[in-house]
């Protein structure tokens, strides 16, 4: 019994599923933000799960890529939390509201 | 063939992560909800331990369980008249079906798949490195073009988010 790269990847997949899951079916703006989350976390265990199963640790070409690459995403990840809350204030302020299905100034 | 301490290890944190992802999900209490997210970023730091990714299990306890969790608590109190309810809407179950079906069917290609050595490859008997210093000299020699965009991009949410939320000047 151990620890493979499968395992790891199911359980990426399982934290992205609940991400999907929370994105798609919650009514509160906030809410949805923290189903985005969920699923790049669970792509960034799933890139260094790669990363450490797949000899990233001896590449002497690019060491450690998976792992600059999860660094990027937490760098990508704060900016958009930061711009994404302060655009869900923003529409309270104008509208008293966060939840997604009265927001639909732009619906055709 | 591992030993039992990181098997342990794994099952425990496996389990934390994912049920408390689920239980965001099922919370009834938005502030309930952000801390089982918080809970679900912890553990899934301690999984980063385990896959010997050091630098990034502490910046992801800094990063997400630290600084986001707060962001998200403020607009969750700066919006009180919003409800606290976590609700669902009409979407629930094509999304819960979506989810569930991303998860199942990627678990079961990821056991099936033919992964070669990695997957083959056991968390123990690899030498434990330290990756910071690896990560550092990555970052500003191979990667220095995507890191000097990075700050960049950061200035620009920064100051987007005090555009964005500040109330309009009288004059």
């Amino acid at each position: 019994m151990s620890v493979e790269l499968a395992h790891y990847l199911t359980v990426g997949a399982m934290i992205f599923g609940a991400g999907i899951a929370i994105a798609l079916s919650k009514r509160n703006a906030i809410a949805v933000l923290m189903g985005v989350e969920l699923m790049l976390n669970g792509v960034n265990l799933t890139f260094l799960a790669f990363s450490r199963f797949g000899g990233a640790f001896d590449s002497a070409e690019a060491p450690l890529a998976g792992h600059v690459f999860v660094v990027f995403v937490l760098t990508v990840a704060a900016a958009e939390a930061a711009v994404a809350l302060a655009m869900a204030v923003l529409i309270y302020r104008r509208r008293e509201t966060v939840d997604l299905d009265r927001i639909n100034l732009m619906r055709w | 063939m591992d030993s039992a301490g990181i098997i342990v290890a794994f099952w425990l944190l496996s389990a934390i992560a994912v049920g408390s992802a689920v239980g965001v999900f099922l919370a009834r209490n938005l502030i309930h909800a952000v801390m089982l997210l918080v809970l679900s970023f912890v553990a899934t730091a301690g999984l980063f331990v385990t896959l010997s990714a050091d630098f990034i299990a502490a910046a992801q306890v800094l990063i997400y369980a630290g600084a986001i969790p707060v962001l998200m608590v403020f607009a969750v109190m700066l919006t009180p008249l919003a409800g606290r309810d976590n609700g669902n809407s009409l979407y629930v179950v094509p999304g819960v079906l979506l989810g569930g079906a991303f998860a199942v069917i990627v678990a079961i290609v990821a056991i099936d798949a033919e992964w070669g050595a990695a997957g083959a490859a056991a968390l123990a008997g690899q030498s434990f490195a330290t990756t910071a210093d690896a990560i550092g000299d990555a970052l500003m020699g191979r990667y220095v073009l995507a890191f000097e965009v990075a700050s960049v991009l950061l200035l620009a949410a920064l100051i987007g988010a005090i555009v964005l939320v500040r109330e309009d000047e009288p004059a």
